[in-house]
């Protein structure tokens, strides 16, 4: 499904990438791990190119994406994302957020896709939010709706930047709750996260970057029992 | 002391009718000059040098020389190089509409910047395209925050425009100015100008607030 090949990306002349290779299956949920500044939510980032790779081939589903001549619309519409911040927006409702790109992106029709809004919303555990506006919610029902928008455009992959890394303690559990369920139904998913329980419980596979460099890539059992490199296994002694 | 405020008493409604004449100018100059501002202001961030370069030299233009000088340029010079004359009003909506477009697309810039970058980049990853983001997402953000800003520049054209008295527009200012000339009273009819502008000013003040608490809706 997602395929990276010899993945390189600069910020100046700092290189926060440095050839990084994998792929993702279809149906896969993947956990990327690792200390802070080790390039993981740029990996991220690249797989729809919110950050423009220096040089490597990205290949999602039938397009490289890295090719010019893709378009790129196109393939953001097919690939879901979920931010750290949630970037709800602010000045319309619930349900207006989530039909917002069905409608104008994908030009489908009003009813349709309220229809398929309040579905998303009610799957998420917030039909009676619909109405409201962003701010009149909390920080893990906005992350809940957050999730409900990018699966309004029905998306092949789900991509997730540190979705609890914002939200108040007793929040988290309700968004890892509705991913998880996300997990079970088959959806191809790359989760940056610092949650090593949820990581552990839900992953098929953790990819460990650290320096820029995938040093590990792993079932989670086998990473987070035995890791094979220090600084894996320094990193674990840290956060467990 | 020498006033008499019942001497002025007959001309009040032709003062009066001047509000029409102000009204017409400050409306029509003020949503065009709004237009222009938003086009301006997308020049201003665009990645294209030259567009950029244009908003830039124009807004420095603009706001480098005086609103009565663009004023007379307009209605006494430019019939020199066009060939025809121009009404007081059009020069009037003309000039106070590129004045103040070049203020407006100032606000609007500094508003669509301060809109926080995670509302792009959560449009992008939709696959927004970029005009729709900017109209649909980025602009109504923007223009909640300049509001006040934006109140203050239409409030800043409604009293400036009393100087289109010098091209001889018959708005509330001259015709103050006339009845003062015709009964050798100044004081009298510039008071009563000076209470009909403050309370235009009072009133687009209070819509502003309206406007606002509409907008403030999401809050």
């Amino acid at each position: 499904m997602i395929n990276v090949q010899n993945l390189h990306k600069s910020f100046g002349r700092l290189e926060v990438l440095k050839g990084i290779s994998t792929s993702i299956k279809n149906g896969e949920v993947v956990a990327i791990i690792g200390p802070s500044g080790s390039g993981k939510s740029t990996f991220l980032r690249c797989l729809n190119l919110l950050e423009q790779p220096t040089s490597g081939k990205i290949i999602i589903g039938a397009d490289n994406i890295t090719d010019k001549k893709t378009n790129i619309m196109k393939v953001r519409e097919n690939v879901g994302m979920v931010f750290q911040h949630f970037h709800l927006f602010p000045h319309m409702t619930v349900l207006q957020n989530i039909t917002y790109a069905p409608l104008k992106v994908k030009g489908i029709s009003k009813s349709e896709a309220e229809k398929h809004g309040l579905e998303l919303l009610k799957k998420v555990g917030l039909s009676e939010k619909a109405n409201e506006y962003p701010s009149r919610l909390s920080g893990g029902q906005k992350q809940r709706v957050a999730i409900a928008r990018a699966l309004a455009m029905d998306p092949g992959v789900m991509l997730f930047d540190e979705p609890t890394s914002a939200l108040d303690p007793e929040m988290v559990k309700e968004v890892l709750e509705v991913m998880k369920s996300l997990a079970h139904t088959g959806m191809t998913m790359a989760i940056v996260t610092h949650e090593m329980g949820f990581a552990r419980e839900v992953a098929d596979r953790v990819l460990f970057l650290d320096g820029g460099v995938l040093v590990e890539d792993a079932p989670p059992a086998e990473f987070f029992s035995s890791p094979k490199s220090s600084r894996a296994k320094e990193f674990l002694d840290k956060m467990l | 002391m020498d006033l008499d405020f019942t001497a002025i008493l007959p001309s009040l409604p032709y003062i009066l009718k001047g509000i029409g004449v102000t009204l017409k100018i400050v409306l029509v100059a003020g949503l065009l000059g709004f237009a222009f501002g938003i086009i301006l202001a997308i020049f201003k961030i665009s990645k294209y040098k030259a567009l950029h370069w244009f908003a830039d030299i124009y807004t420095s233009i603009f706001r480098g020389t005086p609103l009565i000088l663009q004023l007379m340029i307009i209605y006494y010079g430019a019939p020199q190089i066009i060939g025809f004359e121009i009404s007081s009003y059009y020069a009037a909506v003309a000039s106070f509409s590129l004045n103040s477009a070049a203020y407006i697309s100032e606000i609007i810039r500094a508003g669509i910047l301060a809109v926080d970058k995670g509302q792009k980049e959560a449009a992008q990853a939709l696959g927004v395209p970029g005009n729709r983001m900017m109209w649909d997402i980025i602009l109504p953000q923007a223009l909640k925050n300049i509001l006040p800003a934006l109140m203050n520049e239409f409030i800043t054209l409604t009293k400036e425009s009393a100087i289109v008295t010098v091209i001889a527009a018959n708005d509330i200012m001259r015709r103050a100015y006339i009845v003062g000339g015709d009964q050798y009273r100044f004081f009298e009819p510039m008071i009563f100008a000076g209470m009909i502008y403050y309370l235009m000013v009072i009133s687009l003040t209070f819509v502003g607030k309206l406007v606002e608490r509409r907008l403030r809706q999401s809050d």
